[in-house]
């Protein structure tokens, strides 16, 4: 039987994302055994997120500022405006550095039945950001899934009256896929979204 | 050879069963409760959805293992192995593996195509829609593999509208229109491969005698906009009826097969027993021909040889044997079995072990 300690050290780790009981016993049994080199570490990186991190009241990008990195820099497109789910799409379109516009980070996606509402999301400061001006194109960047899609149309619906181009990106054909691997929805939909070459 | 070799373990009364050596026609005898249905569902289980006794994984797992089951066949001499567990922390969750990489039950369709007729289905035609809709998707399953995937999206598009009308608060149109925009795209490619399957069936059961096995004429039964455009427009009327509702009433999820017989041109559920039998079979003969293709096919009989009289037996084998199916059958005894004692591998069940 584990200390108390220990226990609620674990307890607090399983609740990590792709955690879980096991590998977080696992973990603290990690730590405790470099208690001198690693956790000293560890603990410094935690206490600078949580004195230093905050969500930007722009777009709800985590950052040390606010207006985040990506809002205050000047050299980035103010006129395009990429919507995501999360920041961790956020951070995966940015990776990529092919996007040079800001961002708007819905957090999450419409469900019925887990009860996220428009509400629940930041839609109503999309819009207004929209409707502040000097927004040229809004790139709907949701996930494929049939809850980003929902959520995607939505917004799209929302934005219907306002003199903005509405874009989305592209599904179909991955980047190396052969067709004779595609299932039939990903080929009806690489076909819809054919273009001119 | 389709499957070369078959293994469960803790698989309901199935502690470690292991078939190697498979023929194109392999038949399971072996007394009631013995198991022999039970080697069907497992091989059921490699197709998208909840095999043949649309149980919850929890109760396959056999009673004295760890809580949990694995199902494995393998295809080409081993080349691809297919295969589907749980595990004893997570007894309710299926997953399935495909070449020893984890993936989703959609993706099976790709590698084997399955269709079965169990004692179960005998009353199909009397039943509820909903189980003709279920037959008839898995017949379309067998030739479209994507349409696991459209139907699963359709399932969801549509609980979430249903959530949406049921709701107290009225709901929010931009809402409904981007469900529904979904609901009718999926939905006009669900009824069209429906709409397609049961035409192409008809084109072939109209070239079969009437007998031995009592032919059927096949409509698809629907209301459904083949064209998206316009079943979205049919779902946008209907909003306030279906709030009243609380449910969607428009959609393939309310079509139906609608089965008669040929030579009286009566309904399928007010013919005899024997002739609602006859005509299933013939649905799986006509079907088993139809999609003769890349994919390797299976067609899983229970308890199916014993009932028929020695002429259509002798017929069901002929067409079986012609289909390109590798043919999975149950029987108490194994006399029906005898005019193709030569060609089948027979396997003896007894309390869960299994034995050439
Ligand atoms: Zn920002």
């Amino acid at each position: 039987m584990a200390s108390q300690e220990i226990e609620a050290l674990a307890s607090a780790l399983a609740r990590l994302p792709g955690l879980g009981p096991r590998s977080a016993r696992r973990a603290v049994l990690w730590l405790i055994k470099r208690r001198e080199s690693a956790l000293p570490q560890l603990l410094a990186a935690l206490d600078t997120v949580r004195q230093n991190l905050v969500e930007c009241r722009t777009c709800g990008n985590v950052d040390t500022t606010d207006p985040c990195g990506i809002c205050a820099d000047p050299r980035r497109d103010a006129r395009a405006l990429c919507v995501v789910e999360d920041v961790a799409d956020l951070w995966a379109l940015d990776r990529a550095r092919l996007f040079t516009g800001r961002y708007h980070v819905l957090g999450g996606r419409l469900s019925a039945l887990e009860g996220v509402r428009p509400e629940d999301l930041t839609i109503a400061r999309l819009l207004e950001r929209v409707q502040a001006g000097g927004i040229d194109e809004v790139v709907l960047a949701m996930n494929a899934t049939l809850e980003g899609q929902t959520t995607a149309h939505y917004i799209a619906e929302r934005l219907e009256d306002l003199p903005v181009r509405v874009t989305q990106l592209a599904h179909g054909l991955p980047v190396g896929g052969e067709l004779d691997y595609m299932d039939e929805g990903t080929l009806a939909q690489a076909l819809r979204a054919r273009r001119p070459v | 050879m389709p499957l070369t070799r078959l293994t469960l373990r803790d698989f309901r009364n199935h502690a470690a069963t292991r078939l190697d050596g498979l023929a194109m026609f392999n038949v399971l005898v072996g007394e009631n409760g013995a198991g022999k249905t039970n080697v069907l569902e497992a091989l059921s289980l490699l197709a998208p959805g909840r095999g043949l006794r649309r149980a919850q994984p929890a109760e396959m797992a056999a009673r004295h293992g760890d809580g949990s089951f694995a199902v494995a066949v393998e295809m080409e001499h081993g080349e691809v192995v297919l295969g589907t567990h749980t595990q004893p922390a997570a007894p309710g969750r299926r997953l399935v593996r495909i070449n020893g990489a984890l993936g989703p039950a959609a993706r099976l369709a790709e590698w084997l195509s399955l269709t079965w007729l169990t004692p179960a289905m005998d009353r199909l035609f009397a039943e509820s829609a909903g189980n003709r809709r279920r037959f008839l998707d898995r017949l379309v399953l067998a030739r479209l593999p994507g349409h696991a995937q459209t139907s699963a999206r359709y399932e969801n598009a549509l609980r979430e509208r249903n959530r949406l009308l049921a709701d107290d608060r009225e709901p929010d149109p931009a809402w409904l229109e981007a469900l529904e925009s979904q609901l009718a795209e999926t939905g006009a490619a669900i009824a069209a491969a429906r709409a397609d399957l049961v035409a192409d069936l008809g084109a072939v059961l109209e070239t079969l005698p009437e007998q031995p096995f009592a032919r059927p004429s096949l409509a698809y039964a629907s209301d459904t906009p083949i064209d998206a455009e316009a079943l979205r427009a049919a779902l946008r009327q209907g909003r306030r009826r279906d709030r009243a509702a609380g449910r969607t009433l428009t959609g393939p999820h309310r079509d139906d097969l609608a089965v008669r017989l040929a030579a009286k041109d009566a309904p399928a559920a007010d013919c005899s027993t024997g002739e609602q039998k006859a005509m299933l079979i013939a649905i799986v003969l006509a079907h088993a021909q139809l999609t003769a293709g890349p994919r390797p096919r299976l067609l899983l009989l229970d308890e199916i040889a014993a009932h028929l009289d020695p002429l259509r037996r002798a017929a069901l084998y002929e067409r079986l044997a012609a289909s390109g199916a590798q043919v999975w059958m149950t029987g108490t005894e194994p006399a029906p079995f005898a005019e193709i004692a030569g060609e089948a591998a027979l396997w003896h069940v007894h309390d869960g072990v299994v034995t050439r």
